[in-house]
């Protein structure tokens, strides 16, 4: 009885230990829809966006100095794309235990200094951030419209210089997302960069 | 005047050495640190100055290259990606005393670098490879480490 036990325990940490770290979405698959506190208190979910054809969901947050080299980009690609046919969505996914800068109270004022006028989501319980397998910030993902479903079509960076915006040669978000609204498939699906991790609970 | 000259010449060497040990490297040097073959365990930490959680782990690494002969600890820096100055590596190796070999990745697409240095990463730092160099076994991990892990991670190639 002892040994049986001692067995499945044994095989119980071999499936722990060998199951992979990461999971998230990759190019292709359908996002589930997810529901969040926006900075002006209200909830807004992804199938808000009934008449899009495409989204770009931004995992993103105050602190991280990526973010911040970042921020006018983003606020410029808010306002490139129209809210209904292709909103920009931001989610803030660290833990705010570990990271006091980036509690919801902060997020609400950083939206308000930075002019923030797409939504800037609190993801609390770190599930959003986790189904998509995001693990920087800012960690880009353009979705397309298929039917009611929303499918990944990009994942990785906005472009291909963090440091310099002038010095930028790849647009990969820009592209995937002139791509999507032209029914083509990005020519860039998949793109690596160096950033902050998202802070995860302990 | 002769102590403000001394103490010039001091703060001079220091940042001298700093600049010594934190050598700026290409993407191939890199790799040939990763590949080459010996007897030792390699411990590779890629870190930024920006990285809290970097900066808190760091301790750990420099206690396990001061502890384990048979271990070599090199602290990869990718600042370059945000600033092109790697004055800020300089003064935060002097200001931190680091002992490990320190290096400074000097290299532009890291999204064709990163790949290159190993294929899971996402590029979110902290992230350390173990290599043991004799037969190559290696372990990545992409997040920060805490008290102890090292020394499980070193086990399980060894």
């Amino acid at each position: 009885m002892i040994r049986s036990i001692l067995v499945v325990a044994v095989c119980m940490f071999v499936l722990v230990a060998a199951s992979p770290v990461r999971v998230g979405y990759e190019v292709g698959d359908t996002v589930a829809d997810f529901k969040l506190k926006n900075t002006d208190g209200k909830m807004v979910a992804l199938s808000d966006y009934k008449e899009a054809k495409g989204a770009i969901v931004i995992f993103d947050c105050n602190t991280c100095p990526y973010s911040k080299a970042y921020n006018n980009r983003i606020v410029a690609l808010g306002k490139k794309y129209t809210s209904k046919t292709f909103p920009l969505i931001l989610v803030q996914s660290n833990d705010p235990s570990i990271s006091p800068g980036d509690s919801y109270d902060e997020m609400v004022k950083y939206a308000a200094n930075h002019g923030y006028d797409f939504p800037y989501l609190f993801d609390e319980t770190q599930n959003v951030a986790k189904n998509f397998g995001a693990t920087n910030t800012p960690h880009a993902f353009v979705l397309k419209k298929d039917g009611s479903a929303f499918k990944v079509a990009y994942i990785g960076a906005i472009d291909d210089n963090a440091k310099d915006a002038s010095a930028v040669t790849k647009r990969y978000v820009e592209d995937a997302v002139d791509a999507v609204t032209n029914n083509k498939a990005a020519a860039t699906t998949k793109t690596k960069a160096i950033g902050c991790t998202i802070k995860w609970a302990e | 005047m002769k102590k403000l000259l001394t103490t010039l010449l001091l703060a001079g060497a220091l940042t001298a050495t700093a600049q010594e040990q934190a050598k700026m490297v290409k993407l191939p040097e890199l790799q040939e640190l990763i590949t080459s073959t010996g007897d030792n365990i390699k411990v590779i930490n890629f870190w930024a100055t920006w990285c809290a959680p970097c900066v808190k782990e760091m301790p750990l690494f420099e206690k396990l290259g001061q502890e384990r002969k048979d271990v070599k600890v090199t602290l990869v820096s990718l600042d370059l990606d945000l600033d092109p100055d790697p004055a800020k590596v300089h003064k935060f190796v002097a200001r931190k005393k680091l002992q490990s070999q320190v290096l400074i990745l000097d290299e532009k697409d890291p999204n064709s670098y990163i790949e290159q240095i190993e294929k899971t990463w996402s590029g979110a730092l902290p992230a350390t490879i173990i290599i043991n160099s004799k037969t190559g076994q290696r372990k990545f991990v992409e997040r920060e480490l805490h008290e102890g892990e090292l020394e499980k991670l070193i086990a399980e190639v060894q």
